[in-house]
């Protein structure tokens, strides 16, 4: 038992690299804010590329060591200062994320574009800086090693996201932007406050430093069901869903695509950081049940709402509140009986690669809507006949993210879906293992409604309204693909998701 | 009982009745008055506590600069004329229950304190000399943390971008649509001609002092909004457009000095966000001052609003 008091660790080398995937997109929103809108497109086509390669290096670095990298920031070691650190999980989903975030501005140029010699545009302006700031607070959610830097992170997480929902301006956007607002920071105030009790009991937010000293007791069980609450608000698990099918249905297409596929897995992740790396003997059966039960209860209603809806945006919409409940399966699987902890086994790799692949297939799919609607000027599912002949790349790539969200091999959704199959029945929660086949026949469900439709023949002539770009459609394609490829990881670097696990230190490079 | 704690009783009688009428008052405006004076109770209530820092603070933010916002949206709402927007029972219900759940866990856990109750402060002290900073807030601010301070000045620049993507396409790069009562030889015109003065050394005493003792660049910025709004409200002064560059430089100022001195520390000192031995406390007065004057005007301009009006040629 190593001594709750010795500082767990010191920057590695290479550790300059996470200093630098904060400060690129931090510096990115400032110089965007102050050169002006003509500028912001071109300086995020610069950076969000460079954060896709400073991801992969971090990824390449994590995996070829076995060992995470960290950087103490300010040469103050935990607990008085803040340090960062990459492990598998951050690796992984930070690679993931840079990838969504770069086909959704390939995706977004032909909204958000600057005209060449224009004046500054508002939708332009904000919608290049906002996707910057999200980049960058994801980076910090995936390599914050501090509970209060994750706390800012989800703060500016949520106050990127907010203002995209509006960004057309219409009245209907505004309210659902409000109301995303609202849940978002009672989300914020629920965490800071747990945060400020853990801080009164324990004198450290340092992840490490915390998971050593943290005990079942009144103030911490209370901490945590704050923390707790306020991260399921904002990642809107049944049932405090309600702000995001209007959230994300309104907002433009590029800007459903990064929040439903980027920003709610923020949150997420902090969830996964809190129970697994923080406090991991604190959840227990009762709980892990409970959390598995609100997920269960996610994929039931929302995959049954999604089948009754009339619009395609909204049915993707609470898709996402149905595929936002398998990332909580996987907290009843991943707790060990015998010692009653959450540990990083097989159901953990399979909840992260289920929020990866629904992050590529659901970027992919708001894309795919968004160029429908342009195409025919709305989204309503019945009249959607014809449309696969004129934009057949587009509804392939809504197809392929169908296929991973239903969980049809190769695609990521069926080995996340696998993993999380083989771990209810090696624990013998079979109940688990019905809910996620229930799922799958909902998914396949709603999915057939819109295709059979897309595909159908239309009774007149379809009036194409504009040409779509191709780049647009490729985009789409892209992430598809890489969605539908992503159960391939099972052949390599899949093991990564257990780097720097506490449980698992004997993970070496292969 | 001594008078101190006679005092103490009687202001924590006075916060709980003006929070429970402002939770019962029918008037918006009742209620943001309620809570104007509930956040300069409390920021008494700090400083009993010994916590200066936070006292300012909450006197600035809580009950000055919010309770600025919430007029501003109070006086917007009373323009609109909306629908009814009383919240319906079941959600007041929901409301009072949560708000109950959150009180209880509290209560809880204030009530069953750990034997012995960890601090960092003493490390804080120990180590703060290197820094030649006094203030032990400002260190942590600063020195320890950083990196969130840092952040969190981004993230007010976000929340003014978002204030400014609700205006319309057509005034976008316009003048805020903040209420003007330009009234010669009036009262505010008097209070806008005697008062900033005064507010601006204020803010230059709160931003330097703040090393040694309480205060800082917040609380120095926030004062200095106030002084920046009374006179445009007062209409000695043009609100400016959102488009000007040099408005834009110094909503930036701040930050970009920070991460430029937080970069230089990998290459003069050992790491990222640290000091240069011996530089550290004029570095950090820097970043103070360029702090202060970018977050007195992100909070000027999150008060007067979106820009509403093109500039006249």
């Amino acid at each position: 038992m190593p001594d709750a008091n010795v500082l767990p660790d010191a920057t590695t080398t290479d550790g300059a690299l996470l200093v630098l995937a904060i400060v690129l997109p931090a510096a990115g929103v400032l110089l965007s804010f102050v050169l002006g809108g003509r500028y912001a497109e071109r300086i995020a086509s610069v950076l969000l590329p460079s954060g896709f390669i400073l991801a992969t290096i971090i990824f390449g670095d994590v995996w070829q060591s076995g060992h995470r990298l960290v950087y103490i920031v300010g040469d103050w070691k935990p607990p008085l200062g803040i340090a960062l650190r990459a492990d598998g999980l951050s690796a992984a989903m930070m690679v993931a994320m840079a990838i969504v975030i770069c086909a959704v501005a390939i995706f977004a140029h032909a909204d958000f574009g600057m005209r060449a010699g224009s004046v500054e545009a508002r939708a332009p302006f904000a919608f290049w800086i906002l996707l910057m700031a999200i980049w960058g607070a994801m980076n910090m959610v995936f390599l914050g090693g501090d509970l209060f830097t994750l706390y800012v992170a989800i703060e500016l997480l949520t106050f990127a996201a907010v203002p995209l929902v509006c960004l057309d301006g219409r009245a209907e956007t505004l309210q659902a932007a409000l109301r995303y607002l609202l849940f978002a920071l009672l989300g914020s105030i629920l965490y800071l406050v747990g945060t400020a009790l853990l801080y009164g009991s324990y004198a450290t937010l340092d992840i490490v430093l915390l998971s050593r000293r943290v005990h079942a007791e009144p103030a911490t069980l209370v901490a945590a069901t704050l923390t707790t609450i306020g991260l399921f608000a904002k990642t809107a698990l049944f049932p405090l869903h309600l702000w995001l099918p209007p959230a994300h249905a309104g907002a433009p297409a590029a800007a459903s695509a990064v929040l439903s596929a980027v920003v709610v897995k923020g949150s997420f992740f902090i969830i996964v950081r809190l129970w697994f790396d923080v406090m991991p003997g604190l959840l227990g059966p009762v709980g892990a049940q409970l959390f598995g039960a609100l997920g269960a209860a996610a994929i039931v209603f929302g995959s049954v709402v999604a089948l009754r809806q009339q619009r395609l945006k909204l049915l993707i919409a609470y898709s996402t509140v149905a595929q936002i409940g398998y990332l909580f399966l996987m907290f009843p699987l991943a707790l060990d009986t015998a010692s009653a902890q959450l540990q990083g086994s097989g159901a953990l790799t399979g909840g992260m690669l289920q929020a990866i692949s629904h992050a590529t297939a659901k970027a992919a799919m708001f894309m795919a809507a968004g160029l429908i609607y342009v195409v025919l000027g709305h989204d309503r599912i019945a009249e959607l006949g014809g449309i696969a002949r004129a934009i057949p790349m587009t509804i392939f790539a809504f197809a392929l993210g169908g296929v991973s969200l239903i969980g049809l091999p190769p695609s990521g959704g069926f080995l996340a879906k696998w993993l999380l199959l083989e771990a209810a029945v090696a624990t013998g929660q079979w109940w688990w293992a019905i809910v996620m086949l229930a799922g799958g026949l909902f998914t396949s469900g709603y999915m057939f409604i819109v295709l059979s439709s897309a595909v159908a023949p239309s009774g007149e002539p379809l009036k194409l309204r504009v040409a779509v770009p191709r780049y647009q459609e490729a985009a789409a394609l892209t992430l598809a693909l890489t969605s539908l490829l992503l159960g391939l990881v099972a052949l390599g670097p899949i093991d990564i998701l257990q780097v720097g696990r506490a449980d698992s230190m004997m993970v070496g490079p292969r | 009982m001594t008078i101190l704690s006679a005092f103490d009783i009687g202001l924590v009688v006075l916060i709980l009745g003006i929070g429970a009428s402002t939770i019962a008052a029918r008037e918006a405006f009742t209620a943001v008055i309620g809570f104007v004076v509930y956040g300069l109770l409390l920021s008494i209530a700090w400083v009993r506590l010994s916590a200066v820092d936070v006292a300012l603070t909450e006197a600035a933010i809580g009950g000055g600069m919010t309770g600025m916002l919430i007029l501003g949206a109070v006086a917007r709402l009373r323009l609109a004329k909306g629908t009814d927007t009383r919240a319906s029972l079941p959600v007041r219900f929901a409301a009072g229950g949560l708000c109950a759940l959150v009180a209880a866990g509290l209560a809880i856990a204030i009530l069953s304190p750990p034997e012995a109750i960890p601090t960092l402060a003493p490390m804080v002290m120990e180590n703060l000399a290197q820094s030649g900073l006094g203030n032990p807030v400002a260190g942590v601010l600063f020195v320890y943390r950083a990196l969130d301070t840092l952040l969190e000045k981004v993230v007010l620049i976000l929340a003014l971008l978002g204030v400014w993507s609700l205006a319309p396409d057509s005034v976008w790069g316009g003048i805020p649509g903040l209420r003007v009562y330009a009234q010669p030889s009036s009262t505010l015109t008097f209070l806008a001609q005697l008062l900033p003065p005064v507010g601006i050394v204020v803010a230059i005493y709160m931003c330097w002092v703040g090393a040694k003792e309480p205060g800082g660049a917040f609380q120095g910025g926030t004062v200095l909004a106030a002084m920046w709004l009374l006179v445009m409200i007062a209409g000695l002064k043009n609100v400016p457009s959102i488009s000007q560059p040099w408005l834009r430089l110094l909503l930036v100022v701040g930050p970009v000095i920070f991460l430029a001195i937080g970069l230089a520390g990998m290459v003069l000192a050992n790491a990222f966000l640290d000091y240069p031995s011996g530089y550290a406390k004029p570095l950090i007065i820097a970043v103070e001052v360029a702090l202060t004057l970018s977050i007195g005007v992100a909070l000027g301009l999150l008060a007067a609003g979106p820009p509403e009006r093109v500039q006249q040629q």
